[in-house]
């Protein structure tokens, strides 16, 4: 008796701690939503980090004049003054292979160039106007399921010097850019002409080693300043000279036949000195740095005539000492500065923002390069140490201003908010502004409102206080069914049945907006008038029923004359009319198709709470107000409305919600287009369509994948927020009607 | 009475109550509207529609002959046509177009086209028009010229129908042979040669260097072999077999085109057949459409996966959901102290339904597919890796997730029975001696059972209609084999599934020809509708009873 005693107490004990336990769990698993959203998002607003600094002499001989990583950051090469190329080990510097390149005997190396900044080609020109290209390559290689990485020298074209100036003279400085139909090389010569050299490649295309490289050469008009840098895009259309003094001359070299100085602009602020050019990875922007520590981004804008012109973008600022190089990141729009104070610093172009600000060494810093994928660093110091640092900086591209501001993105006409979030293009600057989402969201949300809220309330006003008890069961039940329908089905529905509906009768459904009021009034105007015979055969509280009839026949009316207004006031197409005559642009799936197929998704949500809630009123005040004299709708208008109106508030807010969640509707009804426009007859991108659409394709841990995340984010928070209001207001309201 | 004069009439108000009258039948109207809609659309996709036959005047000069379904009419505006390159009588403001379903994609490159009803010179429904369901290329429309086998002519005229039927059976019986012998067979041969493959790779990371167990699998793999061979041996007679049959048939030009017999679903003459055996097509497509695999691309065929997918899904997110949510409601009402925080719980929870479904899909995404699937597929299957087994979007993953998601639901409706529970019972049964842990099974639950049930029906019925949160977490437009098959385990969590609610964005909005999928995709929706319309009412009948039940005993 005792044992069993003692099993029942710890059944019950147990099963106490069980559920317990279930329960928190529970609670648990909910918050843990909002915090792993909040974890996956959180890394990408940390600022970079650097760590483990490896240092060690400079490997091999001569003076720097490439430095490069390879992509695993195993091997590192330097291109030396003496035309020798060093590969070393990364992590201690010991070379493994040193490699001269062929220089013909008895010629000097007069200069030195490395094309765009991503590419691995470095140029050495000779004194008899001749040029040789290196290119550091690397073949990977698994023996023993271990990765080996073999560094190579290859010549791009040919082992031969290249003759750049027929002239033979010696270059004094130049650039060059390779591409696949043809190779252009700028040169200044020590008789200071500025030569354009390009060998196209003509014969087979197929066939890389049929074709056969054909040189023509012209000379460049003087700029008129002294050419300190030259810069020259991947595309070989464009070329920049600049002076020290902050001179910059364009040329359009595009077509080497008429080559011509486009424009001319003076490039730092008032007696700057320029210390240094670069191309940010694209070519398309310049940085300029300046004497003051400034770096200043530029890229070509166009005006009112069509003209590119030089525009200064934005700046960023280097406090700590003077600015001594500069190193672009391969893939992004980032790059890096050393100073002579021995800091580094990191910064995004697009996130206009600098992420790491670090003093690396003591020394002054003379060469900065970024590895491939821009997660290691290599600083050259002026003692002939090289440091080599390991960079995390996985999501420079997100900041503030580039989530939530207007950004001016290369090639734009001006600073816009943009979501494009992925292209073609390897150099592609991600535009990950959430303004267009998040306003496409409030977009879609209004037009669902400003269908569903009138339709509703004034529905859950009829229901819960006008309507007969036998018809209020029936009818509660059919419209709360709404609720359950999925919203696949009507975005189904309003993608490929309404839409085109819409479409073809624009006017008939506009001319419903107006028609069908007047219509309903003028039926319940006659009602009224009709003899009572009729009229006390339908009780009171049965009025929606009479109107069901009247309103398919209107609504199928309007549909049917919508050809004969279309004709008469739009000249047969009212599509056409909006778009020639007004001016608007019409998309098939537009904000009216998701307003209505929205609408009518949100309809029974707040139908359901705002009739509870009236209904709830307590009978006492109605009855009150009804004995004073005044009309039911007095009454619903002045005592049920205001009393119940925190509940209608929390209702349409709870509507609201669920409308700005929405996915299947807004991914099926509209055309998913990002645009900033209020138009009604366009669509619009909601966040939520846009996780649906893009999640998938993001790669797992990308700054895209956690933009994502952040989007899901907003739209829980929103959400959550919005709920939450609502049902604090209602749980206020009921304590109001339990004390009334 | 005196009347009202209309003054009066807009003072009391009554315009604006018959205006939110209005508004309530407006509401009533979209809502029935939407469910007629989507019944005559989807049910009349299976009725045998008759073909017409009509010569069309093309333009002025061309005058071309026509077949095919009728689809539709509608009426533009002449503008419309004219700048769609159509011709308009004289004077007419708008004209009637039909949309015919003219079929032959192979011939003629569309499914459809539209001609102007003025155009048509010559209407007929030819008694002998032959409709064919084809495996690709879509309709056919045509009439029966030949049947032939191995090339020769076997019937031809008035004797070439029965004959073709007869072969038609034969061919089908044969297709169903192959495809028993390449679905189950050969696929359960390949299954175990993968799982051979694993295993044997799972002896190499585990750095067994005993040769016998290589040797034994070795051997199965042998063995499996030679099944596989026997099979194909099989497989190729049948093949040949089934190759020998086609039939000839000309289209409404008088092109003549020849069909493999394999190469047809099904045969039927629409303008011969009766309401009966029309009927009894319809039922015949009615079923293909709820057992049958989906054929070119989705657009054709039946949706038995998309179906089995579904039901699957649900089952398992409801075995997750129910004991979760009833022992978290359980625990707010009976085992926690009220006060501030388990309010603040309550509207957590209430909210939590508010929370859009993708959200959930997100994280269900990140945490579950990523996360735990990632960890998972290197504590366990480090053999398939780096193919993922758990670590990609999954029927267990949909399943969790949408349980998660339903997980409100529960316990909303799970705590609303339990609140409704006169006290007098819980105080009784304590008095009598029993524990609290007795009273909660004995007495509570059951009392609760209804609004447990309410909750889950509620939950099922949200989960079987979600599609954003899928999208992420396992849906697929075309799963090759089934969640549950006979190869053990039995029940493949790890597989991506097919389902009805995706089937409809995936057939509606991705799919090649939508026009031709749109039938279809009306008849999925049917299907959805009533199940999740018949779960919702089922919901509330037991909630309205459950609620005179308990009225009695206050």
């Amino acid at each position: 008796m005792l044992a069993f005693q003692t099993y029942r107490t710890f059944k019950d004990k147990s099963l106490s701690v069980l559920v317990a336990f279930g329960g928190n769990f529970v609670i648990v698993a909910i918050l843990l939503i909002f915090f792993y959203l909040f974890y996956v998002v959180a890394p990408m607003f940390e600022s970079a980090e650097v760590d483990s600094a490896i240092t060690y002499a400079l490997p091999g001989e001569g003076s720097t004049q490439l430095l490069a990583l390879e992509e695993q950051n195993e091997v590192g090469v330097r291109f030396t003054d003496t035309a020798q190329a060093v590969f070393f080990h990364v992590d201690g510097g010991g070379i493994i292979e040193t490699v001269t390149l062929p220089v013909p005997e008895n010629t000097a190396v007069s200069a030195f160039h490395a094309a765009s900044p991503n590419s691995t080609v470095a140029g050495y020109a000779l004194e008899n106007g001749k040029l040789l290209l290196a290119q550091h390559k690397y073949r990977v290689t698994f023996p023993n399921d271990k990765r080996l990485i073999t560094p190579y020298i290859d010549y791009p074209l040919g082992k031969h010097a290249l003759e750049i100036d027929p002239e033979k003279k010696a270059i004094k400085q130049f650039v060059f850019q390779l591409g696949e139909e043809a190779h252009s090389f700028v040169a200044q010569t020590a008789d200071d002409r500025f030569i354009l050299t390009r060998f196209s490649l003509e014969g087979s295309a197929l066939d890389e080693d049929e074709a056969e490289l054909v040189a023509s050469t012209v000379e460049l008009p003087s700029a008129g300043i002294a050419v300190d840098f030259m810069l020259m895009d991947i595309e070989q259309r464009v070329l920049y000279m600049v002076s020290r003094d902050g001179e910059m001359v364009q040329y359009d070299i595009s077509d080497h036949e008429s080559v011509a100085i486009q424009q001319r602009r003076h490039i730092v602020k008032g007696d700057r000195k320029v210390l240094n050019i670069s191309w940010l990875t694209g070519t398309i922007s310049l940085l300029v740095v300046d004497s003051q520590g400034t770096i200043s981004q530029w890229f070509p804008v166009r005006d009112e005539g069509n003209n590119q012109i030089p525009t200064l973008i934005r700046e960023f600022n280097s406090d700590v000492g003077k600015v001594t190089d500069i190193a672009v990141e391969y893939h992004r729009k980032g790059f890096a500065t050393v100073t002579d104070q021995g800091s580094l610093g990191i910064y995004h172009t697009t996130a206009n923002q600098q992420v790491l600000d670090f003093k690396a060494t003591e020394q002054s810093i003379e060469r900065v390069i970024f590895s491939p994928r821009a997660n290691a660093i290599l600083l050259e110091s002026v003692d002939e140490q090289i440091h080599f640092w390991k960079v995390h900086n996985e999501y420079p591209e997100v900041s503030w201003s580039s989530l939530w501001g207007k950004v001016w993105y290369e090639s734009y006409d001006e600073p816009e908010y943009i979501w494009q979030s992925s292209s073609a293009s390897n150099d592609f600057e991600p535009k990950l502004s959430l303004v267009p989402i998040s306003f496409g969201t409030i977009k879609a949300a209004f037009y669902a409102m400003i269908v569903a809220v009138p339709l509703a309330v004034l529905g859950a006003m009829f229901t819960a206080y006008f309507m007969a008890p036998r018809m209020r069961r029936v009818v509660k039940p059919s419209i709360e069914i709404m609720e359950a329908l999925p919203t696949v089905i009507l975005g189904f529905l309003a993608g490929l049945w309404l839409a085109p509906l819409i479409e073809a009768n624009l006017p008939g459904i506009f001319s419903l907006l107006l028609v069908m009021p007047v219509a309903v009034l003028i039926a319940a105007w006659s009602w009224t008038h009709l003899p009572d015979r009729i009229r006390h055969r339908v009780p009171e509280g049965w009025e929606a029923l009479l109107l069901i009839p009247l309103i398919v026949i209107v609504l199928f009316g309007s549909i049917e004359l919508s050809p004969l207004l279309e004709a008469q006031f739009f000249g047969g197409d009212m599509r056409r009319w909006l778009t020639n005559d007004i001016g608007i642009s019409f998309d098939q799936r537009n904000s009216i198709v998701v307003g209505l197929a929205m609408g009518f998704a949100v309809i029974p949500t707040i139908f359901s709470i705002a009739e509870d809630a009236i209904f709830s009123v307590p009978k006492t005040l109605t009855h009150g107000s009804l004995a004073l004299g005044a009309t039911p709708w007095q009454t619903m208008w002045r005592v049920v409305l205001l009393t119940a109106s925190p509940g209608i508030f929390s209702a349409i807010m709870i509507g609201f919600g669920r409308a700005v969640g929405e996915t299947m509707i807004v991914l099926m009804a509209t055309g998913n287009t990002p645009i900033m426009d209020f138009n009604i007859f366009e669509g619009m991108r909601t966040l939520s369509a846009n996780i649906a659409v893009e999640v998938p394709e993001s790669e797992v841990g990308s700054t895209h994948y956690r933009v994502l995340f952040l989007a899901a984010l907003v739209l829980f928070s929103f959400t959550f927020f919005f709920n939450t209001i609502a049902e604090l207001v209602r749980q206020r309201l009921r304590r109001k009607y339990s004390s009334l | 009475m005196a009347k009202v004069t209309i003054n009066q009439w807009v003072k009391g108000g009554s315009p604006w109550v018959w205006l939110s009258a209005a508004a309530v039948s407006a509401s009533l109207i979209m809502v029935v509207g939407l469910l007629f809609l989507i019944a005559v659309r989807g049910l009349g996709f299976f009725w045998p529609a008759d073909v017409l036959e009509v010569r069309y005047k093309q333009s002025a000069t061309e005058t071309i002959t026509l077949v095919g379904e009728v689809q539709g009419t509608e009426t533009v505006s002449a503008e419309r046509v004219i700048s769609a390159g159509g011709t308009v009588p004289e004077g007419a403001e708008s004209v009637q177009r039909i949309l015919l379903k003219v079929g032959n994609r192979d011939i003629t490159g569309l499914d459809f086209r539209w001609v102007e009803h003025h155009n048509i010179v010559e209407e007929t429904r030819p008694e002998n028009m032959v409709v064919l369901e084809r495996r690709e290329w879509g309709n056919f429309y045509g009439y029966l010229q030949v049947v032939k086998v191995n090339g020769e002519t076997v019937a031809e005229g008035d004797k070439a129908w029965p004959a073709f039927q007869e072969r038609l059976n034969v061919a089908a019986n044969l297709f169903e042979n192959i495809n028993d012998i390449q679905k189950g067979e050969i696929g359960a041969i390949n299954y175990q040669i993968e799982e051979l493959r694993l295993a044997q790779r799972r002896l190499e990371l585990d750095g067994v260097t005993d040769a016998a167990p290589y040797k034994e699998i070795e051997q199965q793999r042998e063995v499996l072999n030679k099944d596989y061979q026997k099979l194909q041996k099989k497989l190729d007679v049948l093949y040949r077999e089934i190759a020998q049959d086609s039939a000839v048939l000309s289209v409404a030009d008088g092109r003549r085109l020849e069909i493999p017999m394999s190469k047809i679903v099904r045969a039927f003459k629409p303008n011969s057949m009766g309401v009966m055996t029309k009927s009894g097509h319809y039922l015949e497509k009615l079923w293909e459409f709820v057992s049958d695999e989906p054929r070119e691309a989705n657009t054709e065929g039946g949706i038995f996966p998309a179906i089995f997918g579904t039901v699957m899904m649900v089952i398992i997110m409801s075995i997750l959901v129910t004991p979760l949510g009833v022992v978290a409601a359980v625990y707010l009402r009976e085992y926690a102290k009220q006060g501030p925080l388990t309010r603040l719980i309550r509207i957590a929870v209430n909210n939590l339904a508010g929370v859009p479904s993708v959200v959930y899909g997100v994280f269900g995404l990140g945490f579950f597919v990523y996360f735990l699937g990632g960890n998972i597929d290197q504590l366990f299957y480090p053999e398939a890796l780096p193919a993922p087994t758990y670590g990609t979007p999954g029927l267990m993953w949909s399943s969790l997730t949408l349980a998660l998601l339903t997980l409100p639901v529960v316990i909303v409706a799970t705590e609303e029975g339990l609140a409704r529970i006169p006290r007098a019972m819980r105080e009784g049964s304590m008095a009598l001696g029993a524990t609290k842990a007795e009273t909660l099974w004995r007495i509570v639950l059951p009392m609760a059972s209804p609004a447990l049930m309410t909750g889950m029906i509620l939950a099922v019925a949200r989960a079987a209609g979600e599609v954003a949160p899928l999208m992420l977490v396992g849906v697929v437009k075309l799963a090759p084999s089934l969640p549950l098959d006979m190869n053990s385990p039995f029940i493949h969590l790890d597989r991506k599934f097919m389902h009805l609610g995706f089937h409809i964005y995936d057939v509606g909005f991705q799919s090649p020809n939508v026009e031709a999928a749109r039938p279809l995709v009306y008849a999925t929706a049917l299907l959805l509708v009533v199940v999740i319309v018949a779960l919702n009412l089922a919901a509330i009948w037991i909630r309205n009873h459950l609620r005179e039940k308990y009225k009695s005993l206050d």
